[in-house]
Parts: structure tokens; sequence; C-alpha cells
């Protein structure tokens, strides 16, 4: 409170500007004025550091609008929340109907509904993440443009909604795993670290989604083929293992699928929770690649995100 | 830091701002040539370069507020985007102290919550934490004046009218000290005693050593609420002085050509706040 600048001479003292002049002096080199006073220019990243001390003071905010929309998402809906377990169950009913009953996949995979069940819903995980985060920026601008913080708050509310519609599912599978006669042993333990990687991975995937969709509207538009083609290539409906019992299955595919990390995540999960699916089923090195992906994408994803921070909410 | 001179708190250095528009040459395009264009990295022929900003420069000090004016069209919003960062320089810097926030007409914020939840996530995006949310909410939702006319505060801000929305937007930003508060036309759509409100809450922030500029093209809330004032004309910077004077000025070059302004700009803004902002004569 050092100046008083209240008063109506908006100018600098010596000179009030003749009425009909453009404009009153301007100090000479603006540049350094600016630099003396410690402005930052208008519209520039700021350092990855500070970016992440940024986004740590808005944790809240993003548990927050996380809550926040995971309550609003069914509030025009009659039966509200309960659609939160409904919709996985009804996905998973029928793809039991069309794979494991006419197309008959379930043939050699014993306790096929709960391994149908639960690929399922760590498959909606990962697809569920991703279309939320194509919504994160391009969904939100308003508040992009009305309000500062961080960008990457919004993927990562979103990510963290889609973790906690997860956990609602997760209660209806350990109801469903009862029913076939399932029931919890410590094994369950692991899906703590798969689904925390699951997770990491997860949130780095809808931040890069968040950047480009955000520049490029159209790819929302590609999304849903893009998710469809990988769940039929993750084994959701049927066991990589049964298929690669066919010797004729070239070796580089053989690969590709098992590297593939919705299906590494998803059969990390099925030997988790389920007592049939043993170690034999899950690719080499199964951890070491859930790992691995998750690290690549979580923080290449952030980086991908951070890169075009000042971009968000212009055009 | 010397007392003889007052602190800067947006210097805008000889900014040039061009933008381009989608979509001159009527509809999209075919898909095909749409292809072809995004093969060859050409821009689209329907794309135009609009030169909104003309090499404007002034400094903004601690405390003051600074109306811009102008006629439709002549770059006052695209100014105050550029300053909040939205909107890249092609030429020239902008330099803030600290980020600019700007208020804008039709910014929504999370249309599908309810006021109740807009105020916090509001709040906490500011960099609130939840007790000062907590402190500040019920003075917030008074300050809007949302619930004078029933209990609108819980219901989803996409049932609000367009005046309501401003009005929770403008409460949710200015209940925070900014260094630079940027208002685009925000508070033309609240009532009378609204708007008498904001005016005394943006006197408050310039208090609290912050600056504040507000487009408007209401002439007596310009002279009301700043004391200096910024008229823009096809993009330059026409003249730049105390409120009263620069209004003068202004209304004197608006009444020597009476009905609109000619179309010196050559085209419209994109889908942005206040682009196409209603001209509200009160005076």
């Amino acid at each position: 409170m050092s100046q008083t600048t209240t008063s109506a001479a908006p100018v600098r003292a010596p000179e009030p500007p003749p009425p009909g002049a453009s404009a009153p002096a301007l100090p000479d080199d603006l540049r350094a004025l600016a630099a003396r006073h410690g402005l930052t220019e208008s519209g520039a990243r700021p350092t990855l550091l500070a970016y992440l001390r940024g986004l740590h003071s808005r944790r809240h905010f993003v548990t927050a609008l996380a809550t926040a929309r995971l309550t609003s998402q069914y509030s025009q809906a009659k039966l509200g929340q309960l659609w939160q377990i409904m919709t996985p169950l009804l996905n998973a009913t029928v793809y039991y109907f069309i794979f494991g009953v006419l197309l008959n996949t379930k043939d050699g995979v014993p306790d096929y509904v709960p391994f149908l069940v639960t690929g399922v819903f760590i498959w909606t995980f990962t697809a569920g993440t991703i279309t939320a985060g194509t919504r994160a920026v391009s969904g939100n601008i308003g508040l992009v443009r009305a309000l500062h913080f961080p960008r990457a708050s919004l993927p990562l509310a979103f990510a963290l909604q889609q973790l906690q519609q997860l956990l609602f599912s997760l209660g209806a599978l350990t109801v469903i795993l009862a029913v076939f006669e399932q029931y919890p042993r410590p094994a369950w333990l692991l899906a703590v670290p798969a689904l925390a990687l699951q997770t990491v991975f997860n949130t780095g995937l809808a931040m890069i989604f968040a950047r480009l969709t955000a520049s490029t509207p159209d790819i929302a538009q590609l999304m849903p083929f893009l998710l469809r083609t990988w769940m039929y290539a993750s084994g959701v409906m049927w066991s990589l293992d049964t298929v690669f019992k066919d010797e004729a299955v070239p070796r580089l595919v053989r690969l590709a699928l098992e590297c593939n990390p919705a299906a590494v995540y998803i059969d990390l999960m099925r030997f988790a929770l389920i007592d049939s699916f043993t170690a034999g089923q899950l690719p080499p090195h199964v951890w070491l690649v859930a790992t691995g992906w998750a690290v690549l994408l979580g923080a290449g994803g952030f980086l991908f995100f951070w890169q075009a921070e000042e971009k968000y909410g212009r055009g | 830091m010397a007392e003889t001179e007052r602190v800067p708190t947006v210097v805008v250095d000889d900014v040039h701002i061009t933008y381009k528009v989608h979509g001159t040459k009527g509809g999209k395009g075919s898909a095909t040539s749409a292809l072809s264009r995004i093969v060859s990295r050409r821009p689209s022929p329907g794309v135009r370069e609009v030169h909104a900003v003309r090499g404007v420069s002034f400094v903004a000090y601690k405390g003051e507020a600074i109306g811009l004016i102008g006629s439709n069209g002549s770059g006052k919003s695209t100014l105050l985007k550029a300053v909040a960062g939205l909107l890249p320089a092609s030429r020239g810097k902008v330099y803030t102290r600290g980020q600019p926030s700007l208020l804008g007409v039709n910014a929504a914020l999370m249309s599908d919550l309810t006021g109740e939840r807009n105020v916090i996530l509001g709040g906490l995006a500011m960099g609130m934490t939840r007790e000062q949310v907590r402190s500040r909410y019920a003075d917030i939702v008074e300050f809007s004046g949302i619930n004078e006319k029933g209990d609108f505060i819980t219901l989803p801000m996409r049932t609000y009218s367009s005046g309501m929305g401003a009005r929770l937007r403008f409460s949710i930003a200015a209940a925070k000290a900014h260094d630079v508060l940027l208002i685009d036309e925000a508070l033309s759509t609240g009532d009378a005693r609204f708007q008498n409100r904001s005016k005394e809450r943006i006197a408050e922030l310039r208090a609290e050593a912050g600056t504040v500029f507000l487009v408007s093209h209401s002439n007596r809330t310009i002279t009301e609420t700043c004391d200096r004032a910024i008229w823009l004309e096809s993009g330059t910077l026409r003249m730049d002085g105390p409120a009263a004077e620069v209004v003068a000025a202004y209304e004197e070059f608006t009444g020597k050509k009476p009905g609109r302004k000619p179309a010196a700009k050559t085209a419209g803004k994109t889908a942005a706040a206040g682009a196409v902002a209603p001209t509200r004569p009160t005076t």
C-alpha cells in the first residue's frame, strides 16, 4: 500500500496528455520496465517445476471436481447413481450372450463369467478414462478461459472420476465373483498394484488425448473406432492364451498381443481375482511390462500435455 | 523499488494480433478438399487473416481501473484476450504481473454442476484453500444475488439465465484478490443493483492494488467505474488518458457520425466472449 493511485491521474504525473492526443508518454523501453518489475510474459508456459507445484496446490480442486462430476453424472436419470453399477453389468450381459453363448468363446475358459466381467470392467476403466480425457479440455473451455489453474488438473480430475467409478464396479464385481464361488483371498491384494499401474497408464493417455482434441476436435470422432479395435485385440471376452495355443500365430503378432497394455492390465486383474486363472496364462515379465507402460505413458503423457499448456483455451 | 516509479502490472509493448477466421467462404468445403488440405498442410481457402490489433502499447499500473472503449470490432476484446494470454501476439509482447483472469459474457463455468458446486470448484481452481472457500462461500452467493428469487444456487448452472450466470461468475472470480482482472462486458447483463455492487467490488480490488480492465459499451459505466480509459479504433490506440476526457472525445467522435459506426473492421470475431457485444447505450 505504498502507492495510492486512486486519483484520476492515470498517466505519469509530469505530463497529463493534451486532450485529443493519441497516448500518454510511455517509458522508452517497455521490455526493460517489465523486466525491472518482474512481470512475466503473458501466455508463457510455466517451467515444469512451477507447473508441478501449481498442480500440487490444486489437488483439492482435482478431487472436488472428480467427485462433483461423479455425483452429477446421473443426476438427470431417474435411477440415478444406480447406473454406476448397472451400465457395466448390462455391458457384461450383452458380451456374455454374444461372445459366450452365440460365438461360444467360453469354451476352454474356466469360470467364464468372472473372466468376462473382470475383463469388461477393467477395459471400461481404460476406455472410459480415454474418452473422458478427450473432453477434459475441449469440453471445459469456459472454465479454462475464465479462471487460471494448471490445465492438467482437468484430465487428472476426469481420470480420478473414472477410478471412482471403477471402484463402484469392483463392488459389483465382488458380488458376481462370490456368486461364482470366487471368494476374497490374499491374492486379491495383487489387484492394488495392478490397478495403480493401470490408473497411471490411463491418466497419461487421457492427457495425451486431452491435448490432441483441444487442438483437433475431430479426433474425438475417431475415438469410438480406435477404442473398439483396441478392445477386440485385448482379450476382453476371450482368452488370448487360448488363441496362442494355435501355433500358426506369427511371433510378432503374438508379441504385440502380449505387450498390449490393456491386455496386460486385464490379465493381471484376472490373475489376482480368479482362482483358475493361473500365472501360466500371463505373458512373460508381465509386471515389468505393466510398470513400463505406466511409467512411459504416465510421464510421457504429462510432459506432452504440459508442452501445450499456454495454448489451451486459445482460438 | 523507488517511490518515484509506479508499479506496472500490465505492459503492452507494440502488440499486433492477427488471427484466422475460418469459414469465410461458406461451409467447410467438401470432404476431399479438406483431406487434401490436411495432407498438404495448406491453409483452407476459406480462412482469412484478420489484423485485429495494430501496434498498441500502454502500461497499466497498480490500483488502476482502465476502461476500454471503441466501436464494435475495434479490437477491445481481442486485446483483452492477448493480455489474458488466450491469444498469442503475432508481434510485440504482453507482460503481466501474475496471471490475469478474463471474465467474458458467455464463458460458462461448469454448466452441468450446481451453482453451489461452481462456487466451491471455482474457488479451489483459483488456488483458494478449502477453508478459504468455506469462509467466503456465503459472501460469494450473497454478492451474486442468485438466491434473491428462491433457492437457485442448488440448481445446475445451465438452468441460469445469462444474467444470473454472469453474476455468479463475476462473484466467484472477484472473491479472490487479482493482480489483473479483465472484464469483458460481463457486467452488462446484470441488473442495476448488481452493477452497483460490482462497481464497489472493482473499487475494492483496486484498493487491494489490483488492476481492473473493463470493456463496456456503456460510457457511463466506464466513467463511473474507471479512472482511465483507452480508446481503440480499428485496432490502433486512438487515445489514452483520464476516463472522463477520453469518453468525452469518443462521444464527440461517435456523435459526428450518427447511427452505427462505419464497419471499419473486416470481420467479426471468433466465437469469443463479448465478440458481438450488445450495445447498451445507457447514457
